[in-house]
């Protein structure tokens, strides 16, 4: 398959690609930049594991092509420690206990990054609507959602 | 006996050391392996439940351009009659092989039939449907009691009915029959009073990790075999491919990548073999993926069952009598987890007339896997729901009930065991005073349910080595695949033994040629069995410690004592050495120190757990909610509470969904239609209340700090604690799972 000439923008840094169309999101950043932190669970949008942040908006990379993504600010779970420094989200999920695996965890540090961005003021039945769509085998949510909300504490008390 | 003292690092709760990895992304699970000049398999599989192979003509696929190689089952050495030993009895090796790459028949709809290697994936995948397969389609058996009927369709015309060391004639569907005793069932039941007897149906359900199956394998031309895997057990990994490849285990290298999730669906091989096969015929590594659907039509399951459970109790509430029959169906090749069920399934009461019979059947489903506290669960849900029938008819309050019965210490199991000291009777008072059960329930179409549930936890063998390095930390080294906080629950045993903090540990999980022989990790084993072996490594290097400061000081090891991490002198001398100085004057006193130990403790000491539910009824959808969930649980002794909290409510978690929403569903030509994670429904956090815990510590007699395996147990009682509720909210038993909005309405009469 004719591969095309995409600039993909990942954590701030410009990748000149040659890709095939066919390609998802999720195997450019995987296997074409090597970025193996996004997660394939399901290929299909359905658990989450893949989820990136695209121009702020949490995505499943699994449902994107990469070409199509080009001009826009793509985020990976390896861009959101900067200087050093954990997240919040990252550093609740540590100090919870919210994964076991890990596996899903990049898919929902991300997903409740892009969402504590929007709006940190928020119940504990909007965030399980909000982070309905990730799905974790291992920890039953309880710490999860502890996760979330020790995050946007700390978020809404340091802003 | 447990060591009765103050803790330092055990009960505490350190953070994980492998907790930035894991958010951060950098941790490397096997699908994010890369090697230079990496293949990638594909595998094709049936489309098919039951069918013959005629033929399979790979040249079409062959000439695709990009394709390397092409495997089926004639790459497999010939496995007729040999029998392999995988350290939990015999099986027959073709039955092995056969689950790799169908020889003769395929036995269900995505039985791995051929594989690939290409240079990228797509042509991988576009190779797979240029392969010509011929088949003779034959009638699927797709339920237990179908194939237990005689004149049922053979998946297999040479197996044959073991049943009490005996085996039958004729050929069946029905691999053995198991059978445990104890006193005179007939006797128990006519002293009873109230009798219930049910029948209970269960579904065919998903261990359900989110990281599908994943192997790379590169044959080096020195005929080194190295495979990188995501596994529950590296070493058990090295013993499958031994027997299956019948290649020397000295020259197979296991190197285990972080695991996405387990459950006991990643001990059996799928792919591993798979992809040595193709490497041995490109000369190259190649990497083979599963996608989701081949995870649900390609790998175990833990099977559907069907259960019946008779069970007998005097007027003033003593349990009498017990009886089961247990029908689990195996997937294509015989082993369920018929035996483990039959051990739990009375397991926390003191009966004294029991008689369980199990059966392992053969049908054309994925051959089944352990899926936590195998076996158990299916079968809890007969047992726990007969009891609480068997409460209310009494007018006996159901926890009070239970406390009355239970299996307490000194109490002989029907299968055999004798129970040493045990948590249940505490796990039940946990539960029975705790401000859920005493609060007040009585809403419409809102029901509360209570159920336990027993797991035996298994002991085996593990390895782990310790060296001190000079600035007073341990390197640990493990065999024991960590999937949810094991590094630090085994570094912490080290570490209260040496009298340092947690994070003074580093653990590191290593492949087979660098660490002794560990088993899986499974059976809630881990922090037992391997916590043991760094207890008793860490002791060794307490020891070698003491001889060099008695060296320094010049005195006896007998006048060195070691307490709180410090090293001090006992005779006179005024002398005193913190482990971490000590540590830092390894190379005056002799060179390195290094500790080891390799246990395979015996006492692992069972699980008992009492879950607690109210839950509303949808009368219009049928839909059921979950409101509030507690769990107690005996731990023996928590190392870490916080995993032991997450151990429990994501056990809970997933119980819950066997409840509710879980199962594979079949059409009438045996192909599952509901292979995603869209269809196949597990528990979102929208589904869900924060699940309550509570942890009861009855040490462990095993175990030097009391620990019990916590992992399983969990997963067993909530189904029937669920149907348990639906019953008091609406008046109805439940008898089949999962217990899903159409079985609801069916059961309520609305469809």
């Amino acid at each position: 398959m004719a591969k095309l000439p995409v600039t993909l923008t990942v954590n701030g840094d410009g990748y000149d690609l040659l890709i095939e169309p066919r390609k998802t999101l999720l195997a450019v950043l995987r296997d074409t930049i090597g970025l193996t932190g996004t997660k394939e669970g399901c290929s299909t949008g359905d658990c989450g594991a893949c989820t990136v942040i695209v121009d702020g908006r949490a995505v499943t990379s699994c449902m994107v092509l990469g070409v199509t993504a080009a001009d826009k600010a793509i985020m990976t779970i390896e861009g959101l420690a900067a200087d050093g420094e954990l997240h919040p989200v990252q550093q609740a999920f540590i100090d919870t206990g919210g994964y076991q695996c890990g596996f899903c965890t990049p898919g929902f540090i991300m997903a409740s990054k892009a969402l504590l961005d929007e709006n940190p003021a928020r119940t504990e039945e909007e965030f399980r609507h909000a982070l309905g769509g990730n799905i974790c085998r291992c920890t039953g949510y309880t710490k999860i959602l502890e996760a979330v909300m020790q995050a946007a504490e700390e978020i809404r008390t340091t802003a | 006996m447990p060591e009765k003292k103050e803790y330092k690092v055990i009960g505490t709760r350190p953070i994980r050391h492998d907790g930035v990895d894991k958010v951060t992304g950098r941790a490397l699970y096997g699908a994010d392996f890369h090697t230079a000049g990496l293949l990638h398999g594909r595998v094709l599989r049936s489309p098919h439940a039951h069918a013959r192979i005629l033929s399979i003509d790979t040249s079409r696929a062959e000439a695709y351009p990009g394709v390397k190689a092409i495997v089926t089952a004639k790459d497999l050495p010939d496995a007729a009659d040999k029998v392999a030993d995988l350290g939990e009895g015999a099986v027959h090796l073709k039955y092995l092989c056969d689950n790799i790459l169908a020889s003769d028949k395929a036995l269900y709809k995505g039985h791995a039939i051929a594989a690939v290697a290409a240079t990228n994936a797509h042509i991988a995948e576009e190779a797979c449907a240029l392969i010509d397969v011929a088949y003779e389609v034959l009638p699927p058996v797709l339920e237990v009691r179908q194939a237990m009927e005689p004149a049922a369709p053979l998946l297999h015309e040479t197996l044959k009915t073991g049943s009490l060391g005996e085996t039958a004639e004729e050929p069946s569907n029905v691999a053995s029959h198991l059978q445990h005793k104890k006193g005179d069932i007939e006797a128990g039941f006519a002293e009873a009073d109230v009798i219930i007897e049910r029948e209970f149906v269960t579904g065919t359900v998903h261990q359900g990790y989110i990281e599908p199956h994943n192997a790379t394998a590169l044959y080096n031309p020195d005929g080194q075999l190295t495979v990188w895997c995501s596994t529950q057990g590296a070493f058990t990994v090295r013993e499958q491919l031994t027997e299956i490849l019948q290649y020397p285990i000295s020259k197979i290298k296991v190197v285990p990548m972080e695991i996405g999730g387990g459950f006991g669906g990643k001990i059996n091989v799928y792919v591993e073999p798979v992809a040595a096969l193709l490497a041995k015929k490109t000369g190259k590594p190649v990497k083979v993926l599963m996608n989701r659907a081949d995870v649900f039509e390609g790998t175990g399951p833990t099977p559907a069952s069907f259960i019946r459970v008779k069970m007998g109790a005097t007027k003033d509430g003593k349990l009498t009598a017990a009886q089961t029959h247990l029908a689990f169906e195996a997937g294509a090749y015989p082993g369920s987890p018929v035996g483990a069920g039959a051990m739990c399934i009375f397991a926390p009461y003191d009966i004294a007339n029991v008689l369980i019979d199990g059966y392992d059947v053969v049908v054309n489903k994925p051959k089944s896997a352990p899926y936590r506290a195998p076996g158990a669960t299916n079968a809890a849900f007969g047992s726990e729901t007969v009891i609480d029938e068997l409460a209310k008819e009494l007018n006996i309050d159901a926890l009070e009930f239970r406390i009355m019965n239970g299996a307490k210490e000194g109490v002989k199991r029907a299968d055999g065991p004798v129970f040493p000291r045990i948590g249940f009777i505490e796990s039940v008072e946990a539960a029975k005073q705790h401000p859920h059960y005493t609060s007040p329930n009585g809403k419409k179409h809102h029901g509360r349910g209570v159920a336990s549930g027993f797991w035996f936890n298994i002991g085996l063998a593990s390895s782990v080595s310790i060296s001190v390095n000079p600035d007073g930390t341990i390197n640990l080294v493990e065999g024991s695949t960590d999937i949810g906080g094991t590094r630090a629950s085994i570094a912490m045993q080290a570490a209260e033994v040496l009298g340092i903090p947690a994070e003074s540990v580093n653990p590191s999980v290593v492949d087979t040629n660098s660490v002794g022989y560990t088993a899986v990790t499974g059976g809630s084993r881990t922090t037992f069995a391997t916590g043991y072996a760094a207890y008793e490594a860490a002791q060794d290097v307490k020891r070698q410690l003491i001889a060099r400061a008695a060296k320094l000081w010049e005195v006896d090891e007998e006048d060195v004592q070691f307490a709180d991490g410090e090293f001090s002198c006992i005779n006179g001398k005024e002398a005193q050495l913190s482990f971490h100085d000590l540590s830092a004057r390894l190379g005056e006193t002799g060179g390195p120190v290094v500790g080891s130990a390799a246990v395979n403790p015996p006492g692992a000491g069972g699980a008992f757990a009492t879950h607690i539910v109210d839950l509303e009824v949808d009368e219009d959808t049928g839909k059921v909610q979950i409101l509030r969930y507690t769990a107690t649980q005996d731990a023996g002794k928590a190392i870490h509470p916080s995993y032991v909290e997450g151990q429990i409510q994501g056990g809970v978690v997933q119980g819950i969904g066997w409840a509710l929403n879980e199962e594979y569903i079949y059409n009438a030509e045996g192909t599952m239609t509901n292979a995603s994670f869209l269809d196949y429904r597990i528990p979102t956090c929208l589904d869900l209340p924060m699940i309550d815990t509570v942890i009861v510590e009855v040490p462990n007699p095993g175990h030097p700090y009391g620990v019990r395996g916590v992992g399983e147990v969990p997963i067993v009682p909530p189904p029937a604690a669920i149907a348990n509720a639906i019953y008091d909210a609406i008046g109805i038993r439940m008898t089949e799972l999962p217990m899903s909005p159409d079985r609801m309405l069916k059961a309520m009469g609305k469809i």
